[in-house]
């Protein structure tokens, strides 16, 4: 299973290095969202600051519904679908490749982002540890959830609008916990982040354990 | 019976090239080696066989013509060496010099031992490869006047 | 694939009793609280008592029911469970509906607006809107073996999403100090005399969530059925329009 975890990843991870995506196309997504919080919600008055990481993590949440995106369009194209099901993957190696993946991607980005936000909206960036630990939970759960419900999603048409639908509701405690971990990092109070930090735990926990039973009848039937 | 398992000893080559675009012809074969558990070996004599030896290794699929892709969809299943081939419609989108070489790998592959089963309309082609023959007409195999000439090799027609 | 399910009378009989029993049930329900008399501090809108924490729970109970249906389809693979899992998601997601509605209606002359961010609202628009992606979902897909297998996991992973939504709900609210919304506790109200209505509401949504779930069993049966009527149609034209061919070429 690991080395059919890793042999995915790779391949996901190579195709990223190829076509650059990510780095193109999401990345600066991700940082037009952050402007358009700050159009939307007028610095000047301090309001930036104190949404932060509110703002930060549905800029997150927002990229990591394209990085799923992209994750399963790579495989929509052209019977790559058949190929995998054929292939003698095992399932729950390919969902933890997938989900990899994309969490490695969302991580970099997140880095990336929180320069970003520390930068555009003034944020002294403090605990450093914790910011560290709360953005890989919160991101294993993102990714998880993303890709069991990307593979619900696989075969339709309509996956482009289904799949939000679908997930954002889903990862909302994931920007609930998070949100509140940072806050509480941010803050001076660490103590406070221990209970956000089990939630999103328990959250990617959730996911790990769906996709990981759930990939192989999920591709079997999409 | 586990599903996957028994994959593993198939190769199925259909309509669809199953490639990943962004990847070259090398990193294509390569993942469907491995991913069945091959041998990397196996690749480079397989890409020679296919006539993708050379530059056209490391070029991204998505440049490659449509013949040319065919053949790295081939070179993937030639390079896992299945037990079990199932194709169909192979001679589809290919030269008359690609053709030729779709059948020497059937050949090749049914003097091995290997099993291929291959859907055709081109039936002259796959007469001359083929050790039986079953024409599927209105969704009913039939058997046709070509099973009663014995030493005729004829094509598996899986419709 | 799929054996039509024609309904025995046995089987007619009891689920028009059901459907009898919720009518009645509800409705009593409906008239205690709008009957019962109220007491000096309290306003009309607290009759809402009985249906709104009633429809919260029948909306847990569809919830919990659609994730057992799911494990029973996985695990028989027979289409009757898959049938109660979107049965259940589906009413689930009408009475979760109702719960918000009601407990909107409630709020405005309790808040002065019509949406608080209290814990247990915010914890059922949420399943609302996981409960109505599952339905998008489902109505999505082709009917089929797959179709089953995706809405039972979907429905599994909704059902073990529930506790982690309600607990950082509940977590995040409790840092605002705002209670939850109707939480009624019989012993500290003893005097409330909706309490009355309330227990009898949970019977009756609980009888009425079987029999909607039961009749949309049924209505999911029809269209499969009538799905397979048409499938076999088509292949049987498909086949005619084959038949008158020539010979085989050798």
């Amino acid at each position: 299973m690991w080395a059919d975890a890793g042999l995915v990843a790779g391949k996901d991870l190579r195709i990223e290095f190829r076509s650059r995506v990510a780095l193109n196309q999401v990345l600066p997504f991700s940082f037009v969202v952050l402007v358009l919080f700050a159009f939307a919600l007028d610095p000047d008055r301090g309001i930036l600051e104190r949404a932060a990481p509110g703002l930060f993590w549905v800029a997150v949440l927002l990229t990591s519904l394209l990085a799923t995106q992209r994750s399963f369009a790579v495989e929509a194209a052209d019977g790559n679908r058949d190929g995998l099901r054929m292939s003698g993957l095992d399932p729950a190696g390919l969902f933890l490749g997938k989900a990899g993946a994309v969490a490695a991607q969302l991580l970099l980005l997140e880095a990336l982002l929180l320069v970003g936000v520390s930068f555009l909206y003034g944020i002294a960036l403090r605990s450093f540890g914790l910011l560290a630990l709360t953005c890989l939970l919160a991101t294993l759960g993102l990714a998880g959830a993303g890709t069991v419900y990307g593979a619900m999603s696989f075969g339709l048409r309509v996956r482009e609008t289904l799949l939000p639908l679908l997930v954002l509701p889903v990862l909302a405690p994931v920007l609930l916990a998070a949100t509140r971990s940072f806050e509480a990092a941010l803050g001076g109070a660490p103590r406070e982040t221990f209970g956000w930090l089990g939630l999103l735990a328990a959250f990617a926990a959730l996911y790990a354990v769906v996709g990981l039973f759930g990939f192989g009848p999920l591709l079997e039937e999409s | 019976m586990d599903r996957r398992s028994v994959r593993r000893h198939l190769g199925l080559v259909g309509h669809a090239t199953s490639l990943y675009d962004d990847l070259s012809v090398l990193d294509n074969v390569r993942f469907t080696v491995r991913a069945r558990g091959g041998s990397v070996g196996s690749v480079e004599p397989a890409l020679e066989r296919l006539g993708l030896a050379g530059r056209l290794r490391h070029v991204p699929v998505s440049r490659l013509s449509a013949g040319q892709r065919r053949r790295c969809t081939l070179a993937g299943l030639v390079a896992c060496d299945a037990e079990l081939w199932l194709l169909d419609e192979p001679h589809a989108g290919l030269d008359a010099e690609g053709r030729d070489l779709v059948d020497q790998l059937v050949g090749d592959a049914r003097d091995r031992g290997r099993t291929v089963i291959m859907a055709s309309h081109d039936l002259d082609r796959a007469s001359a490869v083929a050790s039986r023959q079953v024409t599927i007409e209105a969704g009913t195999a039939q058997r046709g006047p070509a099973q009663a000439a014995p030493v005729t090799s004829e094509a598996s027609g899986v419709g | 694939m799929t054996t039509t399910t024609t309904s025995t009378s046995t089987a007619r009989r009891a689920s028009s009793l059901l459907g009898w029993a919720s009518l009645i049930l509800v409705g009593a329900t409906v008239g205690l609280g709008l009957v019962l008399p109220k007491t000096q501090e309290q306003a009309e809108y607290s009759r809402l008592i009985a249906v709104h924490p009633p429809a919260a729970w029948a909306s847990y109970v569809a919830v919990g029911v659609a994730a057992i249906a799911a494990i029973g389809h996985l695990v028989t693979r027979r289409a009757s469970w898959d049938r109660v899992t979107i049965a259940s998601l589906e009413v689930g997601a009408v009475f979760t509906a109702i719960t918000l509605a009601t407990g909107s209606i409630w709020g405005r002359p309790t808040w002065g607006v019509w949406w608080e961010w209290d814990a247990r609202l915010t914890t059922e628009a949420l399943l609302l809107a996981v409960l109505l992606g599952a339905v998008a979902l489902r109505r999505s897909l082709a009917p089929g073996r797959g179709r089953a297998v995706i809405t039972s996991v979907a429905a599994l992973a909704t059902v073990g999403l529930l506790p982690v939504v309600h607990f950082s709900v509940q977590w995040w609210r409790s840092q605002h100090q705002v209670g939850t919304l109707l939480s009624p506790d019989p012993a500290s109200n003893a005097d409330n005399p909706y309490i009355v209505a309330m227990l009898l509401g949970f019977v009756a949504f609980t009888v009425a969530f079987a029999w909607l779930v039961v009749q949309r069993v049924r209505l999911e049966a029809l269209e499969e059925a009538y799905d397979e009527v048409i499938l076999d149609r088509a292949i049987t034209d498909r086949r005619a329009e084959a038949r008158p061919t020539t010979e085989v070429p050798a």
